[in-house]
């Protein structure tokens, strides 16, 4: 046992878990900290330029690489600006560790400079949270915020550490298993609750796979295209689910809910039996809930009990990590000698063609118009040029949906959006994340012009770390999606949604030094993109999209989801 | 229909505010609550007396679970319980009522725990209808301030389930 300054444990606690690259921005309560990390070649550290963009990266880093993602914040409006950033990783269950600054011991509660009470601010919207007070609870406190980010249902923990901890002298012990009482997440599916739900499976003729982000977080896309293809059981992916099933696959029905498909819609308003995994019954999802797969039995598989029979109650509950209760359900076919396969696949034959036949009926689709650019079409050229396999971030709002529907992922870890809090200024940031963590894969941001402007700063962080993101902005000088609603409900008043304002955005892109593309006709969409992805810098394109243009399917809020309105 | 629960917490600061920050952030009720250390002054707990149907109870069971620092928790009203609660009543005693009040404590068996000229202070535990009884009969007489705990319960018979 050695002493070491509390910034050296520090460093030495994020060696530990494995960290190699952290997000954030100094200040008085962080000094120390920074100073020890200029001693640390082997931790890079990525100066934002806002605090905000600093938790949105290592929330993107955490997405792309199932890491946690660390967020480095100095105290006061340090800390306060990350709260967005805390906030959105909470809903989606993004594990990541934000280590705040705070005032030296002796002056919290006194109202210091730069004092704020973060950990009572992020109560609700952190998996949990420390304030380390005392110096010999350090090292522990901090291993402790990494094993509760990552464990059970991920998500983001916060670590207050206050001057006087970071400069003190403290013992560095050696590490030893974590075990907490009050803390023990399930993780092996109840073995009599996987055989209800097989032989619920077994007796299904119109059965659905419901998917969401629970599946990507406990890495289970391998387990779930077993059983979808070993059974032909049609899937519907969340909008964080997206690419934990291959979108381009027969059984695949793309998204379902609000701005979901045709299909998916009225398979899981048709269906008999409707396996939900890693999903919550968002309000998004369901619409109204009272004619939610009321034809259906459900089983839900999901880490966090709180998720099950919250919104819908639920036939057949797993508490389980989804990968372990998909190998559970694939171990029951595979070890039933006296089943047929084939027979149960045959079962769902039926059920099949009626998906072709909606399919056909209305597939995802919007109306050409001459040289007008459809955003769609822009998001279709982003999928072909970069063979679907981009990894691609979002804002949030229209753009955010038709990335969504256009764009085929295919692969699990491919597509950032913040989808529970429904950020607005969470692309780029995590598309710069996501970069770092994969300077080998194209990382696009597919943003609109209002979004894009809620941190567009980070141009300025992605040009100091040679970091050539591409930013596709569909603008249509609105605030697009508020527009659509308004168009649809308000009677098109256009209530404070007219961007009258926009800087130009290719001559912003050269100011930082960066590229800047437009396209103002559909004949040039193919070149921009070319050109962007050939050049190995920060590229902005700007589409001049047609203004008006809506995103459909739409099941306007709070009606049943077979109340589509369709283009 | 109401519900007590018992609830074990790690006995660390700030983990009262994660359990109310809880029930008005979700929008549940909290009519009681009463924490104090147990045994094991690592661990503190709590009473905490809610409504709702069975689909609240469970939720409201479920995300105090969810809570890090939540070691237990226990629908006590789930099996057969005893409750209590005290008062400490400033209760006017005149001449004419000084016996009178007495009589009435004894009856309740609560005890005078502070006397002076023109009042004394009384101390009654027990169920909540005890409690609201000794207030209305009280009260005629004169109450001049009042205090109440909250419920606390605890389950007959083996130990804490």
């Amino acid at each position: 046992m050695s002493q070491i300054t509390g910034a050296q444990a520090i460093v030495k606690c994020l060696m530990e878990e494995g960290v190699s690259t952290i997000f954030g921005y100094p200040g008085g309560a962080v000094i120390d900290l920074y100073d020890e990390l200029m001693s640390s070649p082997q931790l890079t550290h990525v100066l934002v330029r806002h605090e905000q963009a600093a938790v949105h990266a290592a929330d993107g880093y955490a997405r792309v690489t199932g890491e946690v993602g660390v967020a480095l914040l100095t105290s006061g409006p340090g800390a306060t600006n990350g709260v967005t950033g805390i906030a959105t990783a909470y809903m989606d269950s993004i594990p990541i560790v934000i280590l705040t600054g705070q005032v030296p011991t002796p002056l919290i509660g006194n109202d210091a400079f730069q004092e704020v009470d973060i950990v009572g601010i992020t109560r609700p919207c952190t998996k949990h949270n420390y304030l380390v007070n005392n110096r010999n609870d350090l090292v522990e406190t901090i291993r402790e915020a990494f094993y509760v980010a990552k464990t059970g249902r991920p998500g983001p923990v916060l670590v207050d550490l206050p001057k006087d901890i970071i400069k003190a002298d403290i013992d560095f012990e050696d590490r030893k298993p974590i075990r907490l009482q009050s803390y023990q997440p399930t993780y092996e599916p109840h073995m009599g609750q996987i055989d209800k739900a097989c032989r619920l499976i077994m007796e299904a003729r119109k059965p659905v796979l419901y998917v969401g982000g629970g599946v990507i977080l406990s890495n289970a896309s391998e387990e779930l295209r077993e059983l979808a293809l070993k059974l032909d059981i049609p899937v519907t992916m969340t909008l964080m689910g997206l690419g934990s099933f291959p979108g381009s696959h027969d059984l695949s029905m793309g998204m379902l809910g609000m701005h979901g498909t045709y299909t998916a819609n009225m398979a899981v308003a048709e269906c008999d039996l409707l396996i939900s995994v890693g999903a919550r019954f968002d309000d998004r999802v369901t619409g109204k809930l009272d004619t939610f797969a009321t034809n259906a039995k459900i089983i839900h598989v999901d880490i966090d009990p709180t998720s099950i029979s919250k919104n819908v109650s639920v036939d057949v509950p797993i508490v389980s990590d989804c990968r372990k209760a998909l190998t559970a359900l694939n171990n029951w076919f595979n070890n039933r000698q006296d089943i047929s396969i084939e027979d149960e696949k045959s079962k769902h034959q039926q059920w099949f063609e009626q998906i072709k036949r909606w399919q056909q009926q209305h597939p995802l689709t919007y109306i050409e118009e001459g040289e007008k650019i459809k955003p769609q079409y822009v998001v279709e050229m982003l999928d072909k040029l970069t063979d679907g396999e981009a990894i691609v971030a979002t804002e949030v709002g229209q753009h955010q949906m038709w990335a969504a529907q256009f764009y085929q992922f295919n692969s699990p870890r491919r597509f950032l959006t913040s989808g529970g809090l429904g950020t607005m200024g969470y692309g780029l940031p995590a598309a710069i994340g996501a970069k770092m963590a994969r300077p080998d894969k194209v990382c696009i941001d597919i943003a609109g012009d209002a979004s894009i402007q809620m941190n567009i700063q980070e141009i300025a962080t992605a040009m100091q770390y040679k970091c050539p993101v591409k930013v596709a902005i569909l603008n249509n000088r609105f605030l697009g999606m508020v527009r659509q609603w308004q168009e649809l409900f308000y009677e098109k008043r256009y209530a404070s949604t007219t961007m009258d304002f926009a800087p130009d955005f290719v001559a912003l892109a050269k100011a930082y030094g960066a590229v800047g593309l437009r396209a103002t006709r559909k004949s040039e969409v193919e070149d921009v993109i070319r050109e962007a992805l050939a050049v190995d810098t920060f590229v902005l394109m700007d589409f001049e999209i047609s203004r008006e243009e809506g995103v459909f399917p739409m099941v306007p809020a709070g009606k049943s989801t077979t109340e589509m309105l369709l283009v | 229909m109401k519900h007590t629960l018992s609830v074990l917490l790690r006995n660390q600061p700030g983990v009262l505010s994660r359990v109310t920050g809880l029930f008005s952030g979700r929008g549940f009720n909290i009519e009681s609550l009463c924490v104090a250390e147990t045994l094991d002054p690592k661990v503190s707990c709590l009473t905490l007396i809610t409504s709702g149907d069975n689909n609240v109870i469970e939720q409201i069971t479920k995300q105090l679970h969810k809570l890090i620092d939540v070691l237990k928790v226990v629908d006590i009203g789930d099996g057969d319980f005893v409750e209590r609660e005290m008062v400490l009543i400033r209760v006017s005693a005149e001449a004419a009522t000084r016996a009178e009040v007495l009589r009435i404590i004894d009856i309740f068996r609560g005890k005078v725990v502070d006397v002076s000229p023109k009042s004394y202070v009384v101390e009654v535990t027990g169920s909540h209808a005890k409690i609201e009884a000794v207030i209305n009969i009280l009260k005629p007489i004169g109450i001049k301030e009042i205090v109440r705990t909250g419920k606390i319960a605890i389950a007959r018979g083996g130990a804490h389930k």
